[in-house]
């Protein structure tokens, strides 16, 4: 793998999350404000015109890159929570041209400790953790075990489809939807949603290159 | 069915709507376009403590209308309901700071408290002070270890003035800052809604109201609020928004108090006025004196119908500072 799986990675994902627009909308518009389809769909946008502009780069920087531009362009807690976690990401790949499934797992397992680190939540408070944790929990387990990439991918976006489909019955401890206390319970978490998006796109990304 | 707002390209709104006020304030302030915010014109002030506060649109006047002399020096303005970027709080921060420290006024939500704080740390890597103060004041949200915590409402704006009036009369920033924390200790909100928003950019109201129901414990960004009850008569709904509000805040007994009594944006002046007087009459008979009131739609949801309570409970020098002058574009006296 190598800086031209990043910047598919990012093009499938702006293209899950437009696809996506209004689904994430109408979730978000029952537990909370309704904007994060504008949101993930504007930022990831962005990431694609950024790192287009870029003309060769490394994956740890064009990974960088892309955190850097969801936090200048997202807002909410979307922008800093996605952004920091592909920063970190990015700098776990590091400087080297390419990269291969260990690094890959190690950059993801550095996506989730910023997340949870900014974000200060644990499994089960509805949000996008209980879909993240699950899909690297499982690709660490795969990748370890020998399994081939695409396999463990496939299963680690089974994982967090699994994780975001989870999150209905929960109330929302965390986010904007914890302010409506036992009305969070029966909606899907849109955070959880769009973190599936991004880790089957991921997957697509790797199958596609194989 | 088409929205009934006047628009031209929805993702403008916010850009095309601050055009509007620096023309109509250019006196206050100025509107840097490529960071999206609304500066003093009489920023940077050497010496001088200097508050930035922002948010997501579609609260106005909050918080671009308090930007001038007395109260804000800078406000970013985000999308509808979406918290601005720390790169635009940087910018605030840099454009704004005289030497004394910037303090930040963040309501609490997680978005503008991560983003905030993304920025406030970079201030401090360019040698800025900066002491970020979050509000959180409305009781219709438990505070507890497992929740967001309570949001940042109608307090905001009164810390705003305040606070803007100490850094005005030359406290330093520890002081300043204090005084943000002292007025979100000291007051508490509840709201409630008669009706739903609309976000430009998504089309639809976020929430289906019907006819005879209101949405108790809203915040204000449309969403829902905690349950939702039969519409009660004024006076019923006064009873429910004091009752939330002093148990929660428990003044002293006989305490002098600031009643602000704010509209959700599309609920008229003279219901806002009618449910004053509902308020008043009840703290008046709990024995209380409301020596300082606000009444008018001062931090709202779009075009959504409702009020807020906020009541801060006052002392002499928090009195004097809310009668200093102020002249922003939506606050102004003694000047």
């Amino acid at each position: 793998m190598d800086a031209a799986t990043i910047t598919t990675w990012m093009n499938e994902i702006a293209g899950a999350v437009r696809a996506e627009r209004d689904y994430l909308i109408q979730l978000d518009a029952a537990i909370g404000d309704g904007d994060h389809g504008i949101n993930m769909t504007r930022g990831f946008d962005a990431v694609v015109r950024a790192l287009a502009q870029e003309e060769d780069g490394t994956p740890g920087k064009l990974l960088t890159l892309a955190g850097k531009t969801l936090v200048s362009s997202v807002g909410g807690a979307s922008g800093p929570l996605w952004g920091s976690a592909l920063r970190r990401g990015g700098r776990a790949l590091g400087d080297a041209p390419t990269f291969d499934d260990e690094k890959l797992v190690e950059a993801l397992e550095a996506a989730l400790a910023s997340v949870v680190d900014l974000g200060a939540a644990v499994l089960g408070d509805k949000t996008m953790v209980d879909a993240l944790q699950p899909a690297v929990t499982t690709l660490r387990r795969e990748v370890d075990a020998g399994t081939v990439l695409p396999v463990s991918l496939r299963r680690a976006a089974e994982a967090a489809e699994v994780g975001m489909r989870a999150t209905i019955p929960l109330q929302a401890r965390k986010g904007r939807a914890s302010y409506l206390g036992e009305r969070s319970v029966g909606h899907q978490d849109p955070g959880a949603t769009s973190t599936a998006l991004i880790v089957r796109a991921l997957e697509r990304t790797v199958a596609g290159s194989q | 069915m088409a929205m009934r707002k006047f628009l031209n390209d929805p993702e403008q709104l916010v850009k095309e709507a601050l055009v509007g006020v620096e023309l109509a304030h250019s006196d206050l302030l100025r509107f840097d376009r490529e960071n999206q915010l609304l500066i003093s014109k009489s920023a940077p002030r050497q010496g001088k403590v200097a508050l930035i506060s922002g948010g997501g649109s579609g609260h106005e006047p909050l918080h671009g209308g308090f930007v001038g002399v007395g109260m804000l020096d800078a406000a970013c303005a985000g999308e509808v309901f979406t918290s601005p970027v720390p790169d635009q709080m940087l910018a605030a921060t840099k454009a704004v700071d005289g030497g004394a420290g910037v303090v930040h006024i963040v309501k609490n939500y997680t978005g503008d408290v991560l983003n905030f704080k993304m920025a406030a740390d970079e201030a401090a890597d360019e040698g800025i002070k900066v002491e970020a103060v979050v509000m959180d004041d409305d009781v219709a949200v438990q505070d507890s270890l497992y929740t967001a915590g309570r949001r940042g409402v109608g307090a905001t704006v009164l810390a705003e003035k305040i606070a803007g009036a100490a850094a005005e009369r030359g406290d330093d920033l520890a002081a300043v800052a204090g005084l943000v924390r002292h007025v979100n200790e000291r007051a508490r909100s509840f709201g409630i809604a008669l009706s739903s928003c609309t976000p430009p950019a998504s089309g639809k109201p976020i929430f289906d109201l019907p006819e005879g129901e209101m949405e108790v414990g809203i915040g204000i960004h449309g969403e829902p609020g905690r349950r939702r009850a039969p519409l009660g008569t004024a006076s019923e709904i006064a009873e429910l928004m004091v009752e939330a509000v002093i148990s929660d805040l428990k003044p002293a007994s006989g305490a002098n108090l600031l009643v602000f009594l704010n509209g959700m944006g599309g609920t008229p002046q003279i219901e806002l006025y009618l449910m004053f007087a509902e308020v008043e009459a009840r703290l008046s008979k709990a024995g209380y004196k409301t020596t300082r009131s606000l009444v008018g739609s001062y931090i709202t949801s779009l075009e959504m119908a409702g009020a807020s309570l906020t009541v801060l409970e006052l002392s002499d020098a928090t009195t004097a500072l809310w009668d200093a002058p102020v002249n922003t574009p939506a606050l102004r006296w003694g000047v």
